[in-house]
């Protein structure tokens, strides 16, 4: 066609960017790539190599070692052995090689953007303008975090050695979300970039050689997922940060149940678009664009769903349809399309069998006329109306350019719809009334909300999820907080094996009366009442001579059930203003100063006189600390590039299961309980069995200080058995079990359901008369969750 | 009331103008397929959703389209900084699409030191927008390409117009106070009515940016009502002045005022605000003649102008026409730009495409 003619017709025409220097580096490598062990390149101990393919054609683009366990064997060896080193610098020595990294991926970013765009098939302009930049971004930060490590987190110390798997969908970006922050910490990584996308990971491997990294303080295994695995359960690993599947995830938490390994994990979503009626229209289809047709729909952040005010919705349907004409589908490497290729032919028959089955289930689907590539992995940008959430394709995450539409007309069916699902991971929010959109991003259950924005992602602020998208962040302070523990924390005694201690005698064969007259009847206390067992039976509770004591309700999964609705329905405790929180807690302090005598007398027959005193004293004061955190514990303001502030908001978890530790029956049961409602939680708490009793006293002071009812429930029992059914419960979001490795065990296997958030005593035995242990941010960190709230301004 | 004789499709022709022949009952043919030859001798509907268009005429003023504006700007800021980077044409095509934009070019001088001298300059460049050798190089010998249309003060017209004899060049004169629109509106009326006396067949007015400012929208559409009505069958294309408005809100709101009032086309700036064409203010007009096609049925066209230099910017602004609008609007019939230094920037793009080599501005004539 002449020029003449090109004049007329004014096609886009092709805009190719030219591989040949990523090329000729595959070259250099004779197309086949060791691992990355010990600072060197390292032949797989099998011998066996595996291939990874360019989506848009199915051509192979070279050979990657196919790993085997004697290879996670070697690089977490060259891990460990890197790791005293590498901790021994200082700060401001690891920020300059974080430095380093950061500048040396700036330099090579083109050839990293084509890499990424041959192995992953996504569009050259997406690798080139978002991805490889975020990546340099991502260092650059973390560099700052190594540089003030000591003066931020002063009472910190790194985890040790980290094991890291991610996904194919970003495949550096999700590498530098996890290697940036583990190095900035002084950890030392193994990581296991995704069997479809190897190559940025290496090619990144040999920046590091560049930069002159230490060898064994960053390596890279390619393997399959079963040799993955063998890296999650090394014993040698201390941290396991995760992006990928619910499925996976869900595979990973059983792996580590037996285990105290610090776990990160950002997994799948279903994430609502919604758009009120007095949104700009317009702008909410480009957004739409860049929810679910960035990378294909390959995001676990996509907006997938879409919930559109009844008023509006048929216009918005048109100008989607519209909008969805102009997007071209097309080779990943040219410059001028939208839509590249799908990872794998195996994704695009996943995709491809989920709308299927949304069209039998009387889903209409709209697809635009686009021309598709002959060749290759694509698959056209798609929109489901005439949806429900009883639908297959509004409930599970498609992983493809597919979105799910339907409508609300109030803006609380709208929040209603929008956490009507498993997951929790982003949420996008369309109205130019900033009251109606931030009234729903408050109640959205999600870890990123995007106002009149989405895909929105920056270093400086957190990413992650609620619910079964997964726990930690990735980005700013509370990202770094996934890779540090308390230095304090390792040098614990162990925790005591639940075999040495004295089985909870039931009924039958443990009640010996002793003669003692009792006179004080202790029951559960459930939705701020008193309530008798559902079980009907009691226990008897003895002292430390042997004395009989008393009798304790002995709980069971009914108990455990009604309490944990009553935690539920006081939900409204975590929208009580802090101040108000703050006094009802200071209210705790001063009826239990009340009643100090009496309470410290009965303690004293279990625990021994000095104690009990110290007990009920150090619990006036932890009362105090967490009132005063109640209006304390706050958030931050960040600013990401571009005219936006992203409000980063420590939410309450929810309802949280406690398994109060044996060591102080009092002292260590509000030392879990206080620091969960001062942050808004609500609490389903079972009291240590060695001194059960103590239940009677913390109600009858909870019950004068106008605590709401169901704020807090106490059920007594044998905790193992009612922690079982805590940590199945898929209405308790997390669950704090500080007893023993056993126990820890059972409640990390039990959770998996709902993937609720576990927090352990690790296998230590806390010391919960020291405030530097015992109380204050370290416990408020696990009683929230980050919500980034992006919100972009501008006239 | 609505003139029915004036009520017609408007059509765009993918075949060059002098070798048209325009049927004689203007019965159309149905739109080009992707399928049909590039060279189509066809005049083509003007389309937007699979939905006819015929020009703009005016209609009453409803203030709920006002209204309801809604435009987010740091939304619109961002489409229109990733349009950018979405689209890019190279090697012919990129030729082609330069091509393109001088067709749909305005070759303005509106300087307060322009001379007889001046216009006649500009006018023979805007017959031979490129050189002899560009020409034959880039075998564009048929297409017999000029730009859309002359832009100059009335002081002006009738200079231009003698220049362009016997081409088909339009010439365009800035009108009604330009460039800030205060005068009295008589005399802005009578200097349109002077203007086409003198052979103006584009006139470009100005509107007076303060009932933007105070939401004076019936005023606002009186006055363009008045000036297109004083404009007839002659082109008019309604200058929103963007610098000064400010906001993308008041941008929008002015838009669909001026669409309503009659507007043939609504323009930008006048090149003498502080900031002119931009993107972000681009993307909130075609939306504005988006949203009103798909209400009126009726086309509406967009001039850009001030501050677009060079051939890179003429591209993303052509992108940005054919995503938002579709093809229809890369005709000189709905869409100009405004500008005088680009075509010096465009040639030395073809003549790098031509050669290879970079090319210095002082081998092309100056217009």
């Amino acid at each position: 066609m002449s020029i003449a003619e090109k004049f007329y017709t004014m096609e886009y025409g092709a805009a190719p960017e030219d591989p040949k220097e990523a090329v000729q580096w595959l070259e250099r490598h004779h197309r086949r790539f060791e691992e990355f062990i010990g600072g060197t390149w390292v032949k797989p101990a099998s011998g066996e190599y595996m291939v990874t393919s360019d989506p848009s054609s199915g051509d192979t683009i070279a050979e990657v070692a196919k790993g085997n366990k004697d290879d996670v064997e070697a690089a977490v060896g060259a891990a460990r052995k890197a790791l005293p080193a590498w901790q021994e610098l200082s700060g401001h020595e690891r920020a300059r090689y974080l430095y380093a990294l950061a500048r040396q991926v700036q330099k090579h970013s083109r050839r990293l953007a084509v890499l990424e765009t041959m192995d992953n098939g996504k569009p050259i302009r997406e690798s080139r303008d978002i991805d490889i930049p975020l990546v340099a971004r991502h260092f650059y930060h973390h560099a700052g975090w190594a540089q003030l490590l000591e003066s931020e987190f002063p009472s910190y110390t790194a985890c040790g050695v980290v094991g890291q798997v991610i996904p194919w969908n970003f495949p550096l970006l999700m590498f530098a979300w996890k290697v940036a922050p583990a190095l900035a910490a002084g950890n030392t990584v193994v990581i296991k970039p995704a069997k479809y996308t190897p190559l940025t990971a290496l090619a990144f491997a040999e920046l590091a050689m560049e930069v002159g990294l230490p060898p064994g303080v960053l390596n890279v295994l390619t393997c399959d997922a079963r040799t993955g695995q063998a890296l999650i359960e090394h014993p040698g690993i201390d941290k396991i940060a995760f992006t990928g599947s619910t499925e996976v995830g869900r595979i990973i938490r059983k792996a580590t149940a037996q285990s105290h390994k610090k776990l990160s994990l950002e997994l799948g979503g279903k994430s609502p678009f919604v758009v009120f009626d007095d949104a700009d229209l317009d702008s909410a289809v480009e957004g739409l664009v860049d929810a679910i047709w960035f990378n294909q729909g390959q995001v676990c952040c996509a907006g997938s769903r879409l919930l559109v005010q009844e008023r509006v919705a048929e216009t918005l349907y048109a100008r989607v349809r519209a909008r969805m004409e102009t997007l071209r589908v097309g080779h990943p490497l040219d410059k001028a399309i939208d839509i590249g290729a799908i990872v794998s032919p195996v994704q695009l028959e996943t995709i491809r069998r989920m709308v299927d089955a949304g069209i039998a289930e009387g889903a209409r689907c709209w697809q635009p006329r686009n021309q598709l590539p002959e060749k290759g992995c694509y698959f056209p940008p798609t929109l489901l109306t005439d949806v429900h959430p009883s639908a297959t394709v509004v409930q599970e995450e498609i992983f493809g350019p597919v979105l799910a539409a339907m409508t609300f007309r109030t803006p609380a069916e709208a929040a209603e719809l929008a956490n009507n699902t498993v997951y929790g991971l982003a949420a996008s929010i369309w109205s130019e009334n900033i009251n109606v959109a931030l009234d729903l991003a408050a109640q959205v259950k999600a870890g990123v909300v995007w106002v009149n924005s989405t895909n929105q992602f920056d270093a400086a602020c957190g990413f992650g999820g609620y619910r079964e998208s997964g726990y930690g962040r990735e980005g700013g302070r509370e990202g770094m907080l996934e890779y540090l523990t308390p230095k304090w924390l390792h040098s614990l005694p162990p925790a005591k094996a639940a075999s040495d201690r004295e089985e909870t005698p039931d009924e039958q064969n443990g009640f010996a009366p002793a003669g003692a007259t009792i006179d004080r009847t202790v029951k559960q206390y459930i939705g701020g009442k008193q309530a008798r067992p559902d079980s009907g039976y009691s226990f008897p509770v003895y002292g430390r001579d042997g004395q009989l004591l008393g009798e304790a309700p002995l709980g069971n999964r009914k108990d455990i059930r009604n309490a944990v609705e009553a935690a539920r329905a006081a939900s409204g405790w975590a929208r009580t203003m802090a101040h108000g929180r703050a006094q009802v807690i200071y209210y705790i302090a001063e009826n239990m100063i009340q009643r100090r005598d009496e309470i410290a007398h009965r303690l004293a027959a279990a625990v021994g006189e000095e104690q009990a005193a110290a007990e009920i004293d150090l619990s006036v004061q932890r009362v105090f600390t967490y009132a005063a955190w109640a209006d304390k514990y706050e958030g931050v303001v960040h600013h990401p590039p571009g005219r936006n502030i992203t409000i980063a908001l420590p939410e309450p978890v929810g309802t949280i299961g406690i398994l109060a530790p044996t060591e102080a029956p009092l002292l260590g049961l509000l030392s879990l309980v206080l620091p969960a409602i001062s942050a808004g939680n609500t609490v389903v708490a079972v009291p240590s069995e060695c001194y059960p009793l103590i239940l009677g006293d913390v109600y009858q002071v909870l019950e004068t200080s106008d605590l709401p009812g169901g704020v807090v429930n106490l059920v007594a029992g044998r905790p193992a058995e009612l922690g079982k059914t805590l940590a199945e419960h898929d209405g308790v979001e997390a669950i704090w079990c500080f007893r023993s490795n056993e126990e820890a065990a059972m409640v990390r296997a039990a959770s998996i359901g709902n993937m609720k958030q576990v927090w352990t005593n690790d296998g230590r035995e806390y010391d919960w008369f020291s405030p530097t242990q015992a109380e204050g941010r370290w416990f408020l960190q696990h009683a929230t969750q980050v919500k980034n709230i992006w919100v972009p301004y501008g006239e | 009331m609505v003139n029915r004789e004036r009520k017609r499709p408007v059509v765009y022709y993918v075949q060059p103008r002098d070798k048209m022949e325009i049927p004689s009952n203007t019965a159309l043919q149905p739109p080009a397929s992707a399928h049909s030859p590039a060279h189509a001798v066809q005049p083509v509907q003007v389309v937007l959703n699979g939905r006819v268009l015929e020009s703009n005429r005016r209609i009453p003023l409803n203030l709920d389209w006002v209204e309801e504006v809604r435009v987010n700007t740091s939304a619109v800021e961002r489409r229109a900084a990733t349009h950018c980077a979405r689209r890019t044409v190279k090697k012919e095509h990129q030729a082609a699409w330069l091509l393109r934009a001088i067709a749909c070019m305005d070759l303005t001088t509106l300087s307060g030191d322009d001379s007889t001298e001046r216009v006649k300059r500009l006018c023979a460049k805007a017959r031979n927008p490129l050189q002899r050798h560009l020409v034959e190089g880039l075998g564009l010998e048929e297409l017999h390409l000029t730009v859309g249309a002359v832009c100059v003060y009335h002081t002006f017209v009738e200079t231009a117009v003698k220049a362009l004899e016997g081409s088909a060049i339009p010439v365009a004169a800035v009108s009604a106070g330009f460039p800030a629109g205060l005068s009295p509106l008589a005399e802005r009326v009578e200097e349109i009515r002077r203007s086409i006396e003198a052979g103006a067949s584009e006139i470009d007015i100005v509107i007076t940016r303060a009932h933007v400012f105070n939401g004076e929208w019936q005023a606002l559409y009186d006055e363009i009502a008045a000036f297109k009505e004083t404009c007839g069958p002659v082109h008019m294309k309604a200058i929103l002045g963007t610098g000064d408005l400010m906001t993308l809100r008041n941008v929008a709101r002015a838009s669909w005022v001026a669409m309503m009032a009659g507007a043939d086309f609504i323009k930008t700036s006048t090149g003498k605000e502080a900031v002119n064409a931009t993107l972000p203010v681009s993307l909130t007009m075609a939306r504005a003649i988006r949203d009103y096609a798909e209400r009126t049925g009726m086309a509406v066209g967009f001039k850009p102008a001030g501050g677009i230099r060079t051939a890179r910017q003429a591209l993303d602004w052509l992108a940005m026409m054919k995503d938002e609008l579709g093809r229809p609007w890369l005709e000189p019939s709905l869409f100009r730009f405004g500008a005088s230094g680009m075509l010096a920037d465009i040639e030395r793009q073809l003549e790098h495409h031509l050669t290879g080599r970079y090319s210095a501005a002082y081998r092309h004539p100056i217009a």
